[in-house]
């Protein structure tokens, strides 16, 4: 048992009793399980080794009490002991008592260790692990130290063998021949147990962010919605992506957290999914807003994605089991033989280490290949899905060949010809992260020895429980010493229970205890974990009630300690249910600052202020404390804060309004309260941390256009752009290009801008920039090219079109509705578009439409639309996107209405053209618009009628249209109060009624009169229309007559 | 009278009433009260428990150690006990905490300090030990110029960088309220009248 309790059992860290234990898992459980068993059935099987005396007793801390012992023992007040002894008459099971509940145990033989575990029923499991917590070579125990659990060659085995038959015929001798086979023995039992942990161990490899994305990247390109699918959609929930690879928030990665995803199986609900470095798992829907998302784990943990799809999934799983895969089953067998040769010279003597070794090495093959087909699976036989997926790409890339038509998917094909270089890569590297691990784990190992900081922390605490009041000060004071800022004594204030005493001193009356213990509180709550620990204490209750205290320095201490603690959803709805929210609220009540004289009083008034507003921010995140904060009278007092000239005042202050100006309330009290004036002064202060908080105020609030032109007003656009040189500070970036970006929503802003040389600044960061600040960038030049025609020139002078259509193969949807948008507003220009098209950026536009986001499939097809209606030669530019004609038609099943209006108007452009028309007149675009007709939305119904105008155009689409029902519906959009509604539908009233069957739908629906009407309208284009209709409506009737009269 | 009182008209006249009136207790030295006197006062007014601590602010008060406390002792202490700034405060409690008056706190004084502060701790160990290791804690971090015991100076920065350690030795100042209290208690005592014959 030695080799294996040495190596494969799994030790934790860090604990309270100073020795390594047994973590809680499988594994060991397994083992323990082993072990019970192997030591029960013992004396049964080998009642001659069981005898055997230990060399030195097996000692531990037991679970038991002494009353749970039956059978032939004495009893005695300090403990109990067996009536059977050894040679020295020491008694073979000796129970020490420690105190009340508190034994030691010793036992020196096999066999009553085995009636010992027989008698601890169903806390053989717990007892188990004590004795081999305490006892972490028992074979040394047993047999003496030269048998001790060594690596490498080991000896000891012949060694007894040699003395054993040296003294044959002694009594010693046969002593002796009694412990080899105990030993021998053992070792048995070692191996078996080490090939169960080894088959154990094997299943679980952990996984890394290189081979989570791998996978991504793989399933992303098989993702879709037609037939050859395996999954709808397979998407990060964050974008970000962090150097090392993980999609996760730093404090989710040191839970191991690589990434969430959102996938949509063809055949069932969307899940959202936490790719773990131990699995994959479904989470209970972690959001792009981490704050308020739920991390926590939702049944199984699978080894990777494919497996956790496969097991959710049947469809999936069809789809990856249909595949075949035998060109690549060959060739891992012969890189197997090929590793095993070149390590067959220095193969360790002992079978079981060669055993051993072997699989590892088996073990590292399979590493090794998964890493080269880019995905995690361990045994062999588990490989199918890796190899499938491999084919599948393959096969795909030939499909591509054989039908041109896919050519469109611009982006999974690129995707398709980026594989090979990232494959290469990562098998290079992959011995590197191998070698990571590997030092991971020497690491922890190391860790085991505590450090000692642990053990002087573990002391005070004990201090602070026993001491009467100075002493508890004095040892509060001695544990602020330590540098609480480590983890290490964050974690080992928790560990030996101190969070208790800490958080149980704050109920106390002594105030000075309370300063003590808040100010480690404040420190240590800078740890997530401590945080979650406080907060399951209860020590937000407490604190929120200190804010009310009548000392200065604990109302401070405690507003700093929640906003720290306050950093996650539950202990911000604690603090607001406990009335925390209120309270802090009134901490800000400080004299208007400024005012003279300044004592110490008011000095001290406006720290208290500081840190309620500190408090505040962090409890802002949640949109109820938004609300309470507001009911609590919070906006007047921090508008008056707002006036503060001290930066550490103002940061939380603006900090605060930042996060609640999400709130429509917020805004607009914002601006009724002038608090635009004082956010625009602090745009010029030194502090960038401000001036960031500054800036995402106003890009939340600008979203209302009095908000602009206050800003505007008051100067503050000048600041902004100004912020755009400071480009070493991502954040502060992404918030002045988001105030800038709503901003320029309005057009005097526009032109403030084009003063201030913005383009030219936007442009220059369009590149290199993470994506936060490119979508605010892109939305910003979007903004000025939309307003201001002239600003579409200085883009692209400033070279900022090659940059936007690069944009366009990105995959964040935010910015992917912004590089379209701006992209579009660029392509009114003629020589813009010359430029976009020239860069294939049309082509790129059309695969978009491809997108899941229905808002970048519809910002998409807008900005397709001015491309058609400038490219040089569209028609034949459109009819070159092989599919794409098919693709725009059958987004008309959208049941997204600004869906359906930008391809209505897309589709309206498209058939200009003759040809393009015919083809997607094939496509049947005319019962589809036909079906849309029914609709109220007048945006589009506008576009809708222009497609229908548009479409009449061709054969007889006309009467088609007339025959899907389409006319009626039409003559209604009459009523609409929109002219542009009017306008379209007239032209298409104009063009179905040249159908005589139309003329007489359309005359029963009532049309003559509102047409009437519209003929006086100082819109030309629908007067004429409007008279066309009724032109070819009397002509009609004059037809008839002249019929009838005949 | 010392000039620096921190006290109202008022509150030296309640203060002077409380003290005559005390004083009545003992009709052969009216002008002094005895020690255990003020001890009971200080006893009672503020809860102030620990013996040491108690004989020790009782001599502070007593500034020409005739073992009797006098009418200006009794303001001059009060007002430093009451309503004292912030360095008269650090004074105070190094006053206090130096049980031989020599200047320094040592490890000696620490400990008998301190003697008191460990109770509940688990009977198998010896509460000594705990005292001895806070003891040096403190030694430590206090003493700046290493020479193995307090001064004056090395007090005064420790209480600086951290007021916690005003009142580290022991509780020896009161809280808010009880000075509060303490002055309506003081106003209730009739105005003294010198003779009564």
């Amino acid at each position: 048992m030695g080799q294996t309790l040495a190596r494969a059992a799994q030790w934790t860290s860090v604990s309270e009793g100073g020795e390594g234990k047994l973590e809680f898992n499988k594994a060991n459980e397994l083992l323990l399980n082993s072990f019970i068993r192997f030591v029960e059935a013992f004396p049964s099987k080998h009642p001659q080794e069981a005898a055997l005396v230990f060399k030195t007793p097996l000692v531990w801390k037991t679970v038991l009490d002494t009353s749970e012992f039956s059978g032939d023992y004495e009893r005695s007040d300090d403990g109990l002991r067996s009536k059977a002894r050894d040679k020295h008459d020491q008694p073979l099971l000796f129970v020490e008592k420690l105190g009340e509940l508190n034994h030691k145990v010793h036992v020196s033989t096999l066999g009553e260790l085995s009636n010992l575990l027989k008698a601890a029923g169903n806390k053989k499991m717990q007892e188990a692990r004590a004795i081999l917590e305490a006892n972490r070579d028992p074979v040394a125990k047993i047999l003496g130290d030269g048998f001790a659990t060594v690596e490498g060659e080991d000896n000891s085995t012949l060694r007894l063998l040699d003395q054993a038959s040296k003294e044959s015929g002694d009594q010693s001798a046969e002593e002796n021949q009694t412990k080899l086979r105990l030993l021998l023995l053992t070792q048995q039992f070692d191996m078996e147990l080490m090939r169960n942990s080894i088959k154990e161990l094997s299943q679980e490899i952990r996984l890394t962010p290189q081979l989570v994305n791998n996978e991504i990247h793989l399933l992303q390109s098989f993702a879709g919605t037609d037939g050859g699918c395996a999954l709808e959609s397979i998407q990060h929930v964050l974008e970000y992506e962090f150097d090392n690879g993980c999609h996760a928030p730093p404090w989710r990665q040191v839970n191991g957290d690589i990434c969430y995803l959102v996938v949509k199986p063809l055949d069932g609900d969307e899940m959202s999914v936490t790719a773990n470095t131990s699995g994959c798992y479904v989470n209970k829907g972690v959001t792009s807003n981490m704050d308020d998302s739920n991390f926590d784990r939702e049944g199984e943990t699978y080894k990777d994605l494919v497996s956790l799809l496969s097991a959710k999934s049947r469809k999936f799983q069809d789809m990856i089991n249909s595949k075949e895969f035998a060109l690549h089953e060959e060739k891992k067998t012969e890189q197997l033989n090929a590793y095993e040769d070149a390590n067959a010279d220095d193969e360790p003597d002992r079978p079981m280490e060669r055993e051993k070794t072997k699989e590892e090495k088996e073990e590292k093959v399979i590493k090794e290949k998964t890493r080269k087909s880019k995905k995690k699976t361990s045994p062999s036989k588990k490989m199918q899905p890796t190899l499938n997926w491999k084919n599948e790409e393959n096969k795909g890339k030939q499909e591509k060949v054989d039908k041109p038509e896919k050519k469109v998917s611009r982006q999974a094909s690129d995707r398709k010809t980026k594989t090979p270089a990232l494959e290469e890569e990562y098998s290079e590297s992959s011995s590197e992260s191998e070698e990571e691990e590997e030092s991971t784990d020497r690491r922890q190992e190391q860790n085991s020895d505590l450090p000692s900081e642990y053990w002087q922390i573990q002391k005070l605490v004990k201090y602070l429980k026993g001491g009467n009041q100075t002493a508890t000060v004095i040892a509060l004071c001695a544990m602020r010493d330590f540098n609480l800022s480590q983890e290490t004594c964050q974690l080992a204030i928790r560990d030996v229970g101190g969070l208790d005493v800490l958080i149980n001193l704050l109920e106390t009356n002594a105030i000075k205890c309370k300063i003590g213990s808040l100010k480690i509180l404040k420190e240590i709550s800078r740890n997530t974990q401590i945080r979650k620990a406080i907060a399951d204490l209860g020590g937000l209750q407490t604190m929120v009630d200190i804010l009310q205290a009548s000392d200065k320095d604990l109302k401070c201490l405690s507003a700093e300690t929640i906003a720290n603690v306050a950093k996650f959803r539950r202990a911000r709805r604690t603090v607001r249910q406990h009335g925390g929210i209120r309270k802090l609220v009134a901490l800000l009540d400080c004299a208007p600052i400024g005012s003279v004289p300044v004592t110490p009083e008011s000095e001290k008034d406006v720290e208290v202020a500081k840190c309620g507003a500190l408090a505040l921010w962090s409890c802002s995140k949640s949109t109820k404390n938004k609300q309470a904060i507001r009911k609590a009278g919070g906006i007047p007092l921090l508008a008056r804060l707002l006036k503060a000239r001290h930066e550490d005042m103002l940061i939380p202050v603006v900090g605060t309004l930042q996060e609640c100006s999400s709130e429509h309330s917020y805004r607009l009290a914002i601006r009724t309260e002038g608090m635009i004036e004082d956010l625009v002064k602090n745009l010029h202060s030194e502090n960038q941390e401000l001036q960031m908080h500054c800036a995402s105020a106003i890009f939340k609030c600008a979203e209302e256009k009095e908000t602009r032109d206050l800003v505007r007003l008051y100067g503050g656009l000048d600041p902004m752009v100004a912020l755009l040189n400071k480009s070493d500070n991502k954040e502060l970036l992404a918030a002045a290009t988001g105030a800038i970006w709503k901003c320029a929503m309005s057009p005097e802003n526009v032109s403030r801008f084009q003063e201030l040389k913005a383009i030219e600044l936007l442009v220059g960061l369009l590149n290199e920039q993470p994506e936060e600040v490119l979508v605010n960038v892109v939305g910003a030049l979007g903004e000025c090219a939309a307003q201001e025609p002239s600003n579409r020139m200085a883009i692209r002078k400033a070279g900022g079109i090659p940059p936007l259509v690069n944009l366009l193969t990105g995959t964040n949807q935010a910015l992917l509705v912004n590089v379209t948008k701006a992209v579009g507003a660029c392509a009114t220009e003629a020589d813009n578009m010359g430029i976009i098209d020239r860069l294939d950026g049309v082509r790129l536009l059309w695969s978009l439409l491809k997108n899941q986001n229905q808002q970048v499939q519809a910002s998409a097809a807008w900005a397709i639309c001015p491309c058609i209606e400038n490219a040089k030669d569209a028609g034949e530019m459109v009819r070159s996107f092989v599919g794409g004609l098919e693709l725009i038609v059958s987004l008309l099943k959208s049941d997204d209405r600004e869906v359906l209006a930008s391809v209505c108007a897309a589709i309206a452009n498209i058939a200009k053209d003759e040809e393009n028309l015919a083809v997607i007149t094939d496509h049947g675009v005319v019962p589809m618009l036909a079906k849309l007709a029914t609709t109220t939305d007048d945006k589009l119904r506008r576009h809708l009628a222009d497609a229908i105008a548009r479409c009449c155009m061709w054969g007889n689409n006309r009467v088609a249209f007339g025959q899907n029902g389409a006319v009626a519906p039409l003559v209604k959009y009459l009523k609409s109060p929109d002219i542009n509604v009017h306008r379209a539908t007239a032209t298409a009233l104009f063009q179905l009624s040249r159908d005589p069957n139309n003329c007489i739908t359309m005359h029963d629906s009532g049309v003559v009169k509102p047409l009437i009407d519209m003929v006086g309208s100082e819109d030309f284009a629908l007067q004429e229309a409007a008279a066309g209709c009724i032109g070819n409506i009397r002509l009609l009737a004059l037809a008839n007559e002249k019929a009838r009269y005949k | 009278m010392a000039p620096s009182l921190h006290f109202s008209k008022e509150e030296v006249d309640a203060l002077t009433n409380m003290f005559k009136d005390l004083g009545k207790a003992n009709p052969s030295r009216p002008e002094k009260l005895e020690r255990t006197q003020v001890r009971e006062q200080l006893h009672v007014q503020f809860g102030v428990t620990d013996d040491i601590i108690l004989d020790r602010i009782v001599r502070v008060f007593d500034l020409d150690s005739d073992n009797y406390v006098n009418l200006s002792e009794w303001l001059q202490g009060l007002s430093v006990f009451l309503k004292g700034t912030y360095e008269e405060k650090k004074q105070f409690c190094f006053k206090v905490y130096d049980l031989n008056d020599d200047g320094f706190i040592t490890r000696e004084e620490i400990f008998n300090l301190l003697k008191s502060s460990m109770t509940k701790l688990q009977t198998e160990e010896d509460p000594d030990e705990g005292i001895k290791e806070l003891l040096e804690i403190t030694i430590k971090r206090m003493d700046a110029d290493k020479d193995g015991k307090i001064s004056r100076d090395d007090f005064s920065e420790a209480v600086d960088a951290d007021i916690l350690y005003l009142e580290h030795f022991g509780s020896c100042l009161p809280e808010p309220k009880d000075v509060e209290a303490f002055l309506k208690v003081a106003a209730t005592y009739p105005p003294y009248r010198a003779t009564y014959y």
